[in-house]
C-alpha cells in the first residue's frame, strides 16, 4: 500500500520552544490514524505544518510519495488536503449550501454564482460518503454534530482525499459521537485517508487503524489498536519516566488558605463546566491540578480569580468568603494570579515595564498611594523585581514586548510573589521558557510555599506537577476525579485518571487508596 | 526537553546601573516620538507647495503671507480662540482612545451640552461665581449623560460605540433643532432672533483680554475667550488623571489589553462606561467659548468642533501637549486661510489640503516610528542578553 502522507524529521521551533522535534509520521491511504499526545506535545502545529499554515524550519513531506513544501494552506487543498478545524469556521446566517461554496464558488457566466451546479455537486459528495444534509438548512438550526458534518462535507466538496480532524469529539455529545464514527467509517470505505487528533483514548482505540502517541515534540510511537491498552497509551502520552520527586521538607499546616466548596460554574449554553467542585488548599501546601485542557481549567481558574461567574457554591479564601467579590477585592486580599497566557492576560506588551509590574497591584502601595498612582514607588519597585527575579533588560522603560518569553514570565512571576501573596493560581508557570527560568520559577514558588503561601498549580508538564505538588488533584469533564499522593503516583496512573480512562473514582477518592495501589488500571478496562 | 535554548546564569547579578541610563533611555524615546509629528509636517509641506505649484501659485509667497498675517496681533488672538475649544474637544476624543474607544459623538455632546446651558444659565439670575459655575456644570452634565447614553448602550447592548455615538449624534441635532423651534413659537425671545434667552452679564466668564493688552491694543469687540483657563485645567486634570491616578492607570490597562485588566481587577464595564461619560463631560465644555461670546444659543452655533477634535487629538496622539500643538496648527490654519483670498497668492482651499496632508502623514508616521521603536527596543534587549550570558 502507498503511503498517503509521509513525514520525515519535521522540527519546528519557536522563541524558546521547539514543538516538533524530529517527528515523523507515515499515513497509510485509506487508513484512519489517530494522533494522540498531551497538551502542548506538539500535535497541533504538526496538523498546521501539515496544512500549509505553518512551514517547518527542518524535514520532509511527502504526499502520496510527491514530495511537497506548502507556503499557504490553498496549496494543501490543491494537493488534496482539507483540514475540519476543532472551532467550526461557519457563518451561521448562511445555508449548508452557501457555507460549502464560500470560497470555491461555481462561476456561470457574468460572474454569477452557479448554484445548480453547486447544489449537484454538494448532493453528489453527500450521497457518495452517506453525509446527510439538506443544503438549504441555515447553519444557526443545526445541532453541533450536523454542522460538523458540513465541515467535513466543505472539505470534501474541495474534492479532499486527505481528511485533517482536530479533536472532532471535543465538541460532540456521544451519541454524536458514535454518528461521526459512522461518517467516518464511510469515508474510509470510500477510500479517503483520515487523520485525527483525540486525546479521549477509548474513542482512538475505538475507531482508529493506526495511533501515533507524540510527546514533548517528539514521536515516541506509532502502535495498533490490538497492540495497547488505554493505559499504555496513556503512560506513552506522558512518559513512563517517573520525576524524582523534591525531598523538600512539607511544609503543610492545617491552616487553611483556599476553601472551595460545591463550586458550579456554567457556561454560555447553561451547561455545567465545573460541577460542584470542592478543593482546599492549606497554608504551605501546593496542590497540583492535572487534568488534559478543556476539562474545566480555565473556568476553575477564572472562579477563583473573580473572572467567571460563579453559580453556585462558595470560595473562602483564609476564611473569608470571595465567591462573589470584585477581581480587585480578591487581588487585594492576597490572590496571585500566573496566567496560561502571558500576553494574551498577563500583559500590557506596549506599555513600560513598571507600568506592566503594577498590573493586578495598582490598587495598593507601593504603586498606589490612596486614589494616586505613585510612579515613584512603582519604578522602584520594578527595580526590585528586575534584580531579585533576573529579568534580563537594558532598563525598566522599555515596553514588555521587547523582552523575550522568558524574561517576560519572569517580570509575570516577580511581580506576582514580590506582592507577597496569601493563595497563588499559578497556571501553567513554566510553559515556553527555557530551563533556567524554570528553576528559578520553581525555586520561588517554594521559597513562599515554606512562607505559608497556598498555591493552585495548573499544568501540563507532569514533571513540574509531581515534583512541586503536594497534593495532586485530577479534573476530567468538570470534576474533580482523584486525589493523589505525588510521591507514590505513577505517570500511568495519572494519565489515565486524566484521560477519563480510569472508572474507579470512588474506590480513590482519597490519596491514601494509592498506597497499595499496585494493580494496573490500565487492566480494568 | 527543550533544552536547546538553555540560557547560562551571569555569575554576577544583573547590575543596577546609574538612573542616568534610564533618564537617557527616557529621552531617546522623547526624541523618537517627536520625529513623527515634526517629519510629517515637513512632508505636508512640500505635498502642499507641490499642490500650490500644480495650480500656478507661489507656495513661498502663500507661506509668507500666511506668517506675516499671524505676526498681528488680533490674528494671534483669534488663533488662540480658535484652539480653545478644538483643544478640549481633542482631550474629549483623547479619554475615550485611550480606553479604544472612538467617541465620535462630540459633535452631538457638545451640542446638546450647549444648548441646555445656554438655557439654564438665561432662566436664572445669580451671582457671578454661582452663575457661571452652574453654566459649566449643566454643560458637562448633559454632555456627560450624551455620552453615557452611548456608553450605556455599548456596555449593556452591545451597540457598538461609533454607531452608537453617530447615531446619537443626528439625535441630537434633530433634538435641537425641535427646541429651537418651539421657543421661537413660544414668542420668548422673537425680539433677539431665534435662540435661547440671553445670559445675564453675572453669567458669562470674563475674558483675558489683560493678557493680549500686555502686548498692543486689541480692537473693539475683540476679546481673548476666559475659557482658555479652563482649556488649560481640562489639560492639566486629564494629564494628572491618566498619569498620576490609579483610575488613569486602570484606564490605560484597559485600552491596551482589556483581558489583561480584567485579570488585573479592572472591570470592563465599568471602565467603558466612565470613560464615556467621561469623555462627554468635556466635550460638553467644548462649546462654552461660543457661549459666553454670544451670551445665548442661536442656530448658527459652530460646528464641526467635535470632527475637528477627534483630528487633534490624533495629531497629538492623545498626549496633552500634542494635543494642545495640534489645536494651535489647525487654528493657524484657520486664522490665516482668510487672508490667502484677500492676497489672492493661493486658493483657500490649499489650507483643507495641508490638513489632509498632515493628518494621514502624521499618523502613518506614528505608525512607523512606533515600528522602528520595537525593532531598536528588541534589539537593545536582546543585545544585553547576549551580554549578560557571554
Amino acid at each position: 500500500m502507498t503511503l498517503a502522507i509521509e513525514l520525515t524529521g519535521i522540527t519546528k521551533r519557536f522563541p524558546g520552544v521547539v514543538a516538533n522535534d524530529n517527528v515523523n509520521l507515515s499515513v497509510e491511504t485509506g487508513e484512519i490514524h489517530a494522533v494522540c499526545g498531551e497538551n502542548g506535545a506538539g500535535k497541533s502545529t504538526l496538523m498546521k505544518i501539515l496544512f500549509g499554515m505553518q512551514s517547518p524550519d527542518e524535514g520532509t513531506m511527502r504526499i502520496h510519495g510527491e514530495e511537497v513544501r506548502f507556503s499557504s494552506p490553498a496549496e494543501a487543498i490543491d494537493r488534496g488536503i482539507g483540514m475540519v478545524h476543532q472551532h467550526f469556521m461557519l457563518a451561521a446566517q448562511l445555508t449548508v449550501l452557501e457555507n460549502v461554496i464560500l470560497g470555491a464558488e461555481p462561476v456561470a457566466g457574468l460572474g454569477r454564482i452557479d448554484f445548480k451546479a453547486a447544489e449537484a455537486h454538494l448532493r453528489e459528495v453527500g450521497e457518495a460518503y452517506g453525509l446527510d444534509v439538506d443544503p438549504h438548512d441555515l447553519i444557526e438550526s443545526l445541532e453541533v454534530g450536523e454542522r460538523q458534518r458540513v465541515e467535513i462535507i466543505k472539505v470534501l466538496y474541495r474534492g479532499a482525499r486527505i481528511l485533517i480532524l482536530d479533536e472532532p469529539t471535543a465538541v460532540l455529545v456521544p451519541h454524536e459521537v458514535d454518528e461521526l464514527f459512522r461518517n467516518m467509517a464511510e469515508l474510509k470505505a470510500a477510500g479517503e485517508t483520515i487523520l485525527f487528533i483525540d486525546h479521549k483514548l477509548d474513542e482512538v482505540l475505538r475507531i482508529a487503524d493506526t495511533i501515533t502517541v507524540l510527546r514533548q515534540g517528539r514521536t515516541v510511537a506509532t502502535v495498533k489498536p490490538d497492540e495497547v491498552s488505554t493505559g499504555d497509551l496513556a503512560e506513552m502520552m506522558v512518559g513512563s519516566e517517573l520525576p524524582t520527586p523534591q525531598t523538600s521538607r512539607s511544609t503543610v499546616t492545617d491552616e487553611l488558605a483556599l476553601s472551595i466548596k460545591d463550586l458550579t460554574v456554567l457556561d454560555a449554553d447553561g451547561r455545567a463546566v465545573l460541577d460542584s467542585v470542592s478543593l482546599d488548599v492549606h497554608r504551605g501546601e501546593v496542590v497540583g491540578l492535572a487534568g488534559v485542557e478543556g476539562n474545566g481549567q480555565n473556568e476553575f481558574v477564572g472562579a477563583i480569580i473573580g473572572t467567571e461567574e460563579v453559580q453556585a457554591g462558595s470560595i473562602r479564601l483564609l476564611g473569608e468568603e470571595i465567591a462573589h467579590s470584585t477581581v480587585r477585592h480578591r487581588r487585594n486580599c492576597g490572590i496571585g494570579y500566573v496566567p496560561q497566557d502571558r500576553q494574551q492576560e498577563g500583559l500590557l506588551l506596549f506599555a513600560p515595564l513598571w507600568e506592566n509590574a503594577a498590573l493586578g497591584h495598582q490598587s495598593k502601595p507601593p504603586f498606589a498611594n490612596g486614589r494616586w498612582f505613585d510612579r515613584f514607588g512603582a519604578r522602584e519597585r520594578t527595580e526590585a523585581i528586575r534584580g531579585w527575579f533576573d529579568v534580563r533588560t537594558p532598563d525598566i522603560e522599555v515596553t514588555a514586548n521587547s523582552l523575550s518569553g522568558g524574561n517576560q514570565q519572569k517580570l509575570i512571576v516577580g511581580r506576582e510573589m514580590a506582592a507577597e501573596p496569601r493563595v497563588l493560581i499559578a497556571a501553567h508557570p513554566t510553559r515556553g521558557i527555557d530551563v533556567g527560568a524554570q528553576a528559578a520559577v520553581w525555586d520561588d514558588i517554594r521559597a513562599a510555599r515554606a512562607e505559608g503561601m497556598g498555591t493552585l498549580l495548573i499544568s501540563a508538564d507532569l514533571d513540574e506537577l509531581i515534583g512541586l505538588s503536594d497534593t495532586i488533584v485530577v479534573i476530567h469533564k468538570g470534576q474533580l476525579t482523584a486525589t493523589l499522593d505525588p510521591a507514590s503516583v505513577t505517570p500511568r496512573q495519572l494519565g489515565s485518571y486524566m484521560t477519563g480512562s480510569e472508572d474507579s473514582d470512588a474506590e480513590l477518592a482519597d490519596g491514601s487508596a494509592f498506597e497499595d495501589a499496585d494493580q494496573d488500571p490500565g487492566e480494568l478496562q | 526537553m527543550t533544552d536547546t535554548t538553555v540560557t547560562e546564569e551571569p555569575e554576577d547579578t544583573p547590575d543596577t546601573r546609574p538612573p542616568r541610563a534610564a533618564a537617557e533611555s527616557r529621552l531617546r524615546q522623547a526624541v523618537i516620538s517627536m520625529a513623527a509629528p515634526l517629519g510629517a509636517f515637513g512632508f505636508s509641506l512640500v505635498a502642499s507647495a507641490v499642490v500650490l505649484i500644480a495650480a500656478g501659485s507661489n507656495p513661498i509667497e502663500a507661506g509668507r503671507d500666511m506668517l506675516e498675517h499671524a505676526s498681528k496681533l488680533e490674528v494671534q488672538v483669534s488663533m488662540i480662540n480658535r484652539a480653545t475649544p478644538l483643544y478640549i474637544s481633542g482631550v474629549a476624543a483623547a479619554i475615550g482612545f485611550k480606553m479604544n474607544l472612538f467617541n465620535i459623538g462630540v459633535e452631538g455632546q457638545y451640542r446638546m451640552a450647549a444648548i441646555f446651558a445656554a438655557f439654564v444659565g438665561g432662566a436664572v439670575a445669580l451671582p457671578s461665581v454661582l452663575h457661571i459655575g452652574l453654566i459649566l456644570v449643566t454643560a458637562m452634565v448633559v454632555g456627560g449623560l450624551w455620552g453615557g447614553l452611548a456608553g450605556i448602550l455599548y456596555t449593556h447592548r452591545g451597540v457598538n460605540e461609533v454607531i452608537g455615538t453617530i447615531m446619537l449624534n443626528g439625535v441630537a441635532l434633530g433634538v435641537i433643532a425641535w427646541l429651537v423651534r418651539r421657543w421661537q413659537a413660544e414668542g420668548s425671545i422673537v425680539a433677539v432672533g431665534v435662540g435661547t434667552e440671553p445670559i445675564d452679564e453675572s453669567g458669562i466668564l470674563p475674558n483675558l483680554n489683560f493678557i493680549p493688552e500686555l502686548f498692543g491694543d486689541l480692537r473693539a469687540n475683540e476679546e481673548l475667550t476666559g475659557v482658555l483657563v479652563i482649556a488649560i485645567i481640562v489639560g492639566v486634570a486629564y494629564y494628572l488623571l491618566l498619569n498620576r491616578t490609579v483610575f488613569g492607570y486602570d484606564l490605560r490597562a484597559s485600552g491596551l489589553n482589556p483581558l489583561a485588566a480584567r485579570a488585573g481587577g479592572v472591570p470592563p464595564r465599568k471602565m467603558a462606561l466612565a470613560a464615556m461619560c467621561m469623555s462627554g463631560a468635556v466635550g460638553g465644555l467644548v462649546g462654552m467659548a461660543e457661549i459666553f461670546d454670544k451670551a445665548r444659543y442661536d442656530p448658527n452655533f459652530v460646528g464641526f468642533l467635535g470632527f475637528n477634535g477627534i483630528a487633534v487629538a490624533l495629531l497629538g496622539r492623545n498626549n496633552p501637549a500634542g494635543i494642545a500643538v495640534g489645536a494651535l496648527l489647525w487654528a493657524f490654519l484657520d486664522a490665516t486661510s482668510d487672508i490667502l483670498q484677500v492676497t489672492q497668492t493661493a486658493p483657500k482651499e490649499i489650507i483643507d489640503i495641508m490638513r489632509g496632508v498632515i493628518l494621514l502623514t502624521v499618523v502613518i508616521g506614528y505608525e512607523v516610528v512606533r515600528r522602528m521603536r520595537e525593532r531598536t527596543e528588541a534589539a537593545r534587549t536582546a543585545a544585553r542578553l547576549a551580554e549578560a550570558t557571554s
